[in-house]
């Protein structure tokens, strides 16, 4: 333990809470979440000034952990209590994390209008393509034909593309990785928190002890080792052929626009009334 | 359905002792904004709209934050986060927007986070009858949430008093840390009457305390099960976590019996121990009253009529009206209905508050509780009620 960025995160624990965390051995949440302090590390941002909010998951279990303002709170809704807590205290860095069920099934809502309001938000939506903490029923994201505990025979739903949703609903900055590429993901994060909007970062997980399991896809090593081989970054999408793409998970920053953001436009609207007011 | 809205101000102080028309959901909003409410996240539904309407315009003016959400689930999961960061939030609905609120109103009460919900009641179930009366929620205010926590519900019968309870709800939120649900009877949020509105210097106003403790000392939760506890809010220094689990005094969740039971305790306690500050209930000439009749908001307001009718011709009729209806006023009700004869239990609902009556009153047999219920989408009139009296008198 004596290289600098395992005593970062470490100093960004909380020791007060009882460990041992929730997660599995070879869970990639714990990669996301040392992804995840080190952006806010480097970024300077003081804990008093970073909120992070999240559903019901495994990965929102997250915040318990991490020695900021925390908020765990009910499935799918992590948006929405997010949204009070930024439009209330705009200095407040607010972190969301939430899993492709909390995220896009009971929260799909929350999520395209979150978008659409452009509020600044950073949300980090760990993608591991199957509901973790109920036993691994298939999500908006378990690829067709895949084993879930409720697709035994094979899944038959179409899936969603977490950061095509987020572009096509007006997030102004979205982003994805995987937890394999840790240090892509730590930027992305750091990208998101510094731009002012939403901002969407989709990291690829890997659950191997549920999903894994049901679609043998080996153990934690071979999945991260999928995450290497099945991936490539957005840069490369041009200069490769065809078939060498095709099928592949396309990393990268995938739309980064400037746009009004919601707390600014609200502010706006209070100053303007001010002023005819005092007219 | 158009609506007609209303003309534009733009001086926030108004002359509050003056007299003034005015409609029971823009009492309701004044209230919230005279009880320093500066959130509001809201879906549009009849009969409750106005509410958002009137503060969309108003909070704005103020530098206070109002958002329309994408429906009532953001709405009030909005104002939970808003409040956890500081702000004495308030979301105001209908029936199914209520139902729909329920799971968040539950984590509310388990983070001992203060809110207000308003639910201007409509004649349910389902869409039911939109613009008509209905008391369908009384039983939902204090159940409608999954586990088991105790509730604090208030229900006006008057334009005043929808202001009135309108700042006493926003009050007692940040007194005991909870959300508090502020029913309203469609009829009265739409009712126009002229209310000399109190002086705004007589109503106290109940903000939260600050912790003053060093942030390593700081507990979210109190240990000791007083209400008026100091809370931290978010950015401000004390990082403390919030959870929906079962959760210690510091906040995090444990699954330790003796801690669950600890906090399961808190919020039992928080409002058994303190029914005294939290009951409100008027009666209306029960002193020498042989026949009682129970009755809430509007309904209430009829049978105040049904009770003059009656002892203008001799008979001894009262009235007993719960201004808060969760906690339920065991007590109260009980002594002040151990001398009549015979309870008249008047309300727009299948059988909701007969439930209560009748579990309070053991002594008498169920011939002397007679209901008077309407579920047609029509309020229960005065001369309904004067006949029921006349035939059990
Ligand atoms: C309203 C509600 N419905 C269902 C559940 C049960 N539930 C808990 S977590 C979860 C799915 C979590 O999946 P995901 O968001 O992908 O996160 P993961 O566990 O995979 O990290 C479900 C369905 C719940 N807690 N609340
Ligand atoms: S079930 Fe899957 S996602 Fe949940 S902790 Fe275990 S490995 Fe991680």
């Amino acid at each position: 333990m004596k290289n600098q960025p395992q005593k970062t995160v470490h100093s960004y624990l909380r020791h007060n809470k009882k460990f041992p965390h929730v997660w599995c051995a070879g869970c990639s949440n714990g990669i996301v979440l040392g992804a995840l302090i080190r952006a806010v590390d480097e970024l300077g941002l003081g804990r008093d000034d970073v909120a992070m909010v999240s559903g019901i998951g495994c990965s929102s279990r997250m915040p318990v952990y991490v020695d900021f303002n925390t908020l765990h709170t009910i499935h799918g809704r992590a948006i929405p209590f997010a949204t009070g807590v930024k439009l209330h205290k705009p200095h407040l860095n607010v972190i969301v994390v939430t899993g492709d069920g909390d995220c896009t099934a009971i929260g799909g809502n929350h999520f395209i209008h979150a978008c659409r309001r452009n509020l600044d938000l950073t949300i980090v939506v760990v993608n591991n393509n199957i509901y973790g903490m109920t036993g691994g029923q298939f999500s908006p994201t378990t690829p067709t034909g895949d084993i879930a505990t409720t697709s035994p025979h094979g899944n038959i739903d179409p899936v969603f593309d977490i950061c095509d949703l987020a572009i096509g609903a007006g997030a102004t900055f979205v982003a994805r990785s995987t937890a394999f590429h840790s240090l892509e993901s730590e930027e992305f994060i750091k990208r998101g928190l510094e731009h002012k909007g939403m901002s969407v970062i989709e990291i690829v997980s890997a659950c191997p002890v549920i999903y894994g399991r049901l679609n043998k896809k080996g153990g934690a090593p071979e999945m991260m080792k999928q995450m290497r081989d099945n991936s490539i970054p957005v840069k490369a999408l041009d200069k490769l052929p065809p078939e060498k793409t095709k099928g592949k998970l396309v990393r990268g920053i995938l739309k980064h626009v400037e746009k009004d953001e919601y707390t600014l436009r609200y502010q706006r609207l209070v100053d303007s009334l001010k002023q005819e007011e005092s007219k | 359905m158009p609506k007609k809205t209303t003309k534009k101000t733009t001086k926030k102080t108004e002359e509050l002792d003056s007299i003034v028309l005015m409609q029971g959901n823009e009492a309701v909003a004044r209230g919230a904004v005279d009880a320093g409410v500066n959130f509001f996240a809201g879906y549009p539904i009849t009969p409750s709209t106005e509410i958002a309407e009137i503060l969309s315009r108003e909070l704005p003016l103020r530098g206070a934050a109002f958002i329309q959400m994408e429906d009532e689930i953001a709405s009030i999961c909005a104002i939970i986060g808003a409040s956890l960061a500081g702000a004495k939030a308030m979301t105001a609905t209908s029936g199914p927007g209520f139902s729909l609120m329920q799971e968040a109103i539950g984590y509310a009460k388990i983070t001992e986070t203060p809110c207000v919900v308003v639910n201007v009641m409509r004649a349910g179930p389902s869409t039911g009858l939109p613009t008509s009366p209905s008391q369908g929620d009384i039983m939902q205010s204090r159940w409608g949430s999954h586990g088991d926590a105790p509730a604090i519900v208030l229900y006006p019968d008057s334009v005043k008093e929808s202001y009135e309870l309108a700042i006493r709800a926003v009050n007692l939120s940040e007194k005991y840390r909870t959300c508090v649900v502020l029913l309203l009877d469609e009829v009265l949020g739409h009712m126009r009457e002229a209310v000399r509105l109190p002086d705004l210097r007589k109503h106290r106003v109940i903000n939260r305390i600050k912790p003053t403790v060093p942030p390593e000392w700081y507990k979210h939760y109190d240990e000791n099960q007083k209400y008026l506890s100091p809370v931290a809010s978010f950015g401000e220094g004390y990082r403390f976590h919030v959870t929906g689990l079962a959760h210690d005094a510091t906040g995090f969740p444990t699954g330790r019996p003796a801690e669950v039971a600890d906090m399961m305790a808190r919020l039992k306690k928080k409002i058994t121990s303190n029914i005294r500050d939290l009951v409100q209930i008027e009666s209306f000439h029960m002193e020498d009253a042989k026949i009682a009749i129970f009755a809430a908001g509007i309904t209430a307001r009829s049978a105040k009529s049904a009770v003059m009718m009656a002892r203008a011709e001799g008979l001894k009729v009262g009235l007993l009206r719960p201004l808060t209806i969760w906690p339920f006023p065991d007590d109260a009700v009980r002594k002040m209905l151990k001398n009549v004869e015979t309870v008249i239990v008047a309300e727009l609902n299948q059988g909701q508050f007969l439930r209560e009556i009748a579990r309070l009153i053991k002594d008498k047999d169920d011939s002397d509780i007679v209901p008077v219920r309407r579920v047609d989408g029509e309020l229960i009139t005065p001369a309904q009620i004067l006949r029921i009296i006349k035939e059990v008198n």
